[in-house]
């Protein structure tokens, strides 16, 4: 039934999709300028039937439809009601139903918002951004339908891989999909533009609210991935350069250069070219990204089902996307003179591109090449973590140095001023480093310049934060937030990454274990029956010798049933100062328990950096509204 | 004379070259460091030239009754059904780290019948294989 209903609402939403880019195509050659009743009836209903159809399918969840084939592969009776819900989107056809969602009320938002701009630039736009949905109706409907039938009707379903069924990762999809997805609409914009001749101040205006918005989305959407990451893979790293990951970190590289030269665009009206490959380019990298997560081309320690048919589709309408958006460029492209400073705002801005240029290089070059080595030379290769460390780590240095520097920089151009307050800066940061290497009895050069530079861009930027307090000057308070969260990243990355203790051993029931100043006794072991798991949990106590402050640990070992699957939930005591994290694994059985032991500082305030530098952004939309 | 104009120009294009080349280089080199080889046992049985300091990984399957587990490190062997190579390791496994299933580890050889693994990698999904320890497997099932 649902099936049915559902099958047919996306038939009707591929029609009223062509009814729209067929009206609209109809207006551009029309010279009237206002837009006609019908393409605001068309959006409308488009909205209202793919939530309709989403809604669906979540209903399909709630009640347990196994004849959906969809429903049957990633649901079970026996889950929380919440992880029902959310296991709509934790799964391929669902998250690109979500992925859809979000193409068309961004195209009705955008038609909302920019209903007094440029009618031309609008109708181009409207018909990109159209034919977009269009192809990824056509790819939900043919190869990916969520409401595909199965027969006979599974009594039970086969139920979420457990590792899923977490608050985190159930809101992290929509998040980063807005993020990703949202990018849809100025590759749309930017395509329309170069079109309809429409460029310069107003388009900056018009996309702006757009980049800043998917910008903060992916924002948010990396952090929870990261959080989940942390918490549940246990292991205790947040970050594994692992190809799914730098498939959302890319995107987000060039929505933040993207983000910073349309500041350029807008108030100097130069560098339209490259506002507008970056525009291509982020939505390009999100198609990308998600092309080779789901084809099965990239090898990731997460892996999603994958399906290479589906890497096919996608791959070929990437390519459609990729070549006729160049084409267009190429064949509306005018010459446009620059005519910079060196020392300048715009030369800054400049600069932060080429460093993001330089970050999006280095992992699209880590991500793709083992791609590339096994097509050529058949041989399996991948690229090991320190590959990233070495080139992006050392060039975060000069990157935040340049942060201090240029939005201090003035427009056209620039004299540098006050250079006595700047040393005195330095020598504060320097001296503040080795105050904190002193504390923590731990020593590199690398990660010292680095948290020395990051300390230099904060104490900068809460010095802006004063003066703007004292003349009540607002206009860069957004940007100031932003920075300074990035500050902290760096700073509290460069600390937990260098002064965290870790330490992994075997250990059996009743026995003690001693390393540098602290002692931890396996106390027991003791089962649990939950609500759709069992759950074996150790009890451990954690004495630190040097304050005699004890703690008790309550790692755990689950047995899921539906999909029969253990997991490892680590145990996590989070302070201000420190955070404390525990795994306990066991080897086939055996009478040892691996127990793997972490102490690392200020992990909370990685977390809370990066929602700063995206606060910052949100603080930016609203000033942007006024 | 040059035109100031025609200097900054120049100045731009210059660093811009220089930037570009200089982190090209880096790139490049930093990757050739840095490329783990995928391996079977077999595959290092009959390759001679393996270098022994450099980091790579290991695929195969846990061989059944051959995980041992003392109070410093575990003991097992991976297998791919033609030859076998002995692992050691010592920190904590994947929850789909088990006997009979697909594995792999990350470290090195120690010499060709003995390695030392320093990260045995987590999957999320018991039914899932790597592409490549698929195709080596198969390949010697036949």
């Amino acid at each position: 039934m649902l099936s049915n209903f559902g099958n047919s609402l996306i038939v009707v939403n591929i029609l009223i999709t062509l009814s729209i880019i067929y009206s609209v195509v109809f207006c551009i050659s029309n010279e009237k300028q206002t837009i006609p009743k019908k393409i605001w009836n068309f959006s409308l209903y488009q909205s209202t039937i793919s939530i309709t159809i989403f809604f669906t399918l979540i209903a399909g969840f709630i009640i347990s439809d196994f004849s959906l084939v969809t429903v049957f592969q990633n649901s079970h009776t026996l889950k929380p009601l919440f992880y029902k819900i959310s296991g709509t989107w934790g799964n391929h056809e669902g998250s690109l139903l979500l992925w859809i969602n979000i193409m068309i009320i961004f195209s009705y938002l955008f038609l909302i918002y920019n209903k007094n701009s440029n009618k031309n630039y609008l109708f181009y736009t409207l018909v990109i951004q159209n034919i977009l949905i269009i192809g990824f109706l056509l790819f939900l409907f043919i190869n990916s339908n969520p409401f595909s039938l199965i027969f006979p009707t599974p009594k039970e379903g086969m139920g979420l891989n457990p590792i899923l069924q977490d608050p985190a990762l159930a809101i992290h999809p929509p998040l980063l999909y807005v993020g990703f997805v949202g990018s849809s609409i100025y590759f749309s914009a930017g395509t329309a533009s170069l079109l309809s001749g429409y460029n310069g101040k107003e388009f900056a205006k018009s996309i702006k609210p757009w980049i800043l918005v998917s910008w903060i989305f992916q924002t948010l959407g990396i952090l929870t991935g990261s959080i989940w990451a942390y918490y549940e893979l246990g292991w205790g790293g947040f970050w594994f350069w692992d190809p799914v990951e730098n498939a959302s970190l890319m995107p987000w590289f060039v929505m933040t250069a993207l983000m910073h030269s349309v500041i350029v665009l807008e108030k100097r009206n130069t560098l339209y070219p490259w506002v507008i490959i970056l525009c291509l380019l982020t939505f390009i990298l999100s198609v990308t990204g998600t092309f080779l997560v789901r084809s099965g081309v990239l090898n990731s320690v997460h892996t999603f089902a994958n399906d290479p048919s589906r890497g096919l589709y996608i791959l070929v309408f990437l390519s459609l996307m990729v070549f006729s958006s160049l084409i267009i460029f190429f064949y509306k492209y005018q010459k446009y003179s620059y005519n910079f400073n060196a020392n300048s705002k715009e030369t800054f801005i400049l600069v932060n591109n080429w460093f993001m240029a330089f970050f999006l290089v280095t992992i699209l070059i880590g991500t793709t090449y083992p791609i590339f080595i096994e097509v050529i030379k058949k041989i399996n290769i991948s690229v090991g973590p320190p590959f990233y460390n070495i080139l992006i780590i050392p060039i975060i240095i000069p990157f935040l140095i340049f942060m201090t520097f240029g939005p201090k920089a003035k427009w056209i151009k620039n004299k540098f001023s006050s250079f006595k307050s700047l040393t005195l800066l330095v020598i504060a940061a320097t001296f503040l480093n080795i105050l904190i290497s002193n504390f923590f009895k731990s020593y590199s050069i690398l990660s010292n310049i680095v948290i020395t530079s990051s300390i230099f861009l904060i104490l900068n930027s809460v010095l802006d934060l004063v003066k703007i307090f004292k003349k009540k000057r607002s206009f860069d308070f957004p940007r100031i937030i932003s920075h300074l969260g990035f500050g902290f990243l760096v700073l509290f990355i460069g600390i937990s990454h260098n002064f965290s203790i870790e330490k992994d051993f075997n250990i059996k029931i009743g026995e003690t274990k001693l390393f540098k100043s602290y002692e931890i006794n396996f106390e027991s072991l003791e089962t649990e029956t939950r609500k759709n798991y069992k759950a074996v949990v150790g009890h451990f106590n954690i004495k630190n010798l040097s304050n005699l402050n004890e703690e008790n640990a309550r790692p755990e070992i689950r047995i899921y049933n539906n999909p029969e699957t253990l997991t490892y939930e680590a145990f996590i005591k989070s302070k201000l100062t420190h955070d404390i994290y525990i795994t306990m694994s066991n080897i086939n059985r055996s009478e040892y328990y691996n127990i793997k032991f972490q102490k690392k500082p200020f992990m909370l305030w990685i977390w809370f950096s990066v929602l700063m530098i995206s606060f910052g952004g949100f603080l930016r939309l609203i000033k942007n509204e006024k | 004379m040059l035109t100031k104009k025609v200097k900054n120009r120049m100045f731009f294009l210059g660093l811009f070259l220089t930037i570009l080349i200089i982190a090209v280089f880096l790139i490049l080199k930093t990757l050739n460091n840095n490329l783990l080889y995928f391996k079977t046992p077999t595959d290092v049985k009959e390759n001679k030239e393996l270098s022994v300091k450099r980091v790579m990984r290991l695929g195969g399957m846990v061989k059944k009754n051959s995980i041992q587990t003392s109070e410093k490190e575990i003991k097992f062997v991976v297998t791919d059904f033609k030859n076998e190579i002995f692992v050691t390791y010592s920190g904590s496994v994947p929850n789909l780290f088990l006997e009979g299933k697909g594995v792999i580890v990350e470290g090195k050889l120690n010499d060709k019948r003995y390695f030392i693994a320093s990260r045995i990698l987590a999957k999320h999904d018991e039914n899932y294989m790597p592409p490549e320890l698929k195709k080596a497997l198969d390949k010697n099932v036949k």
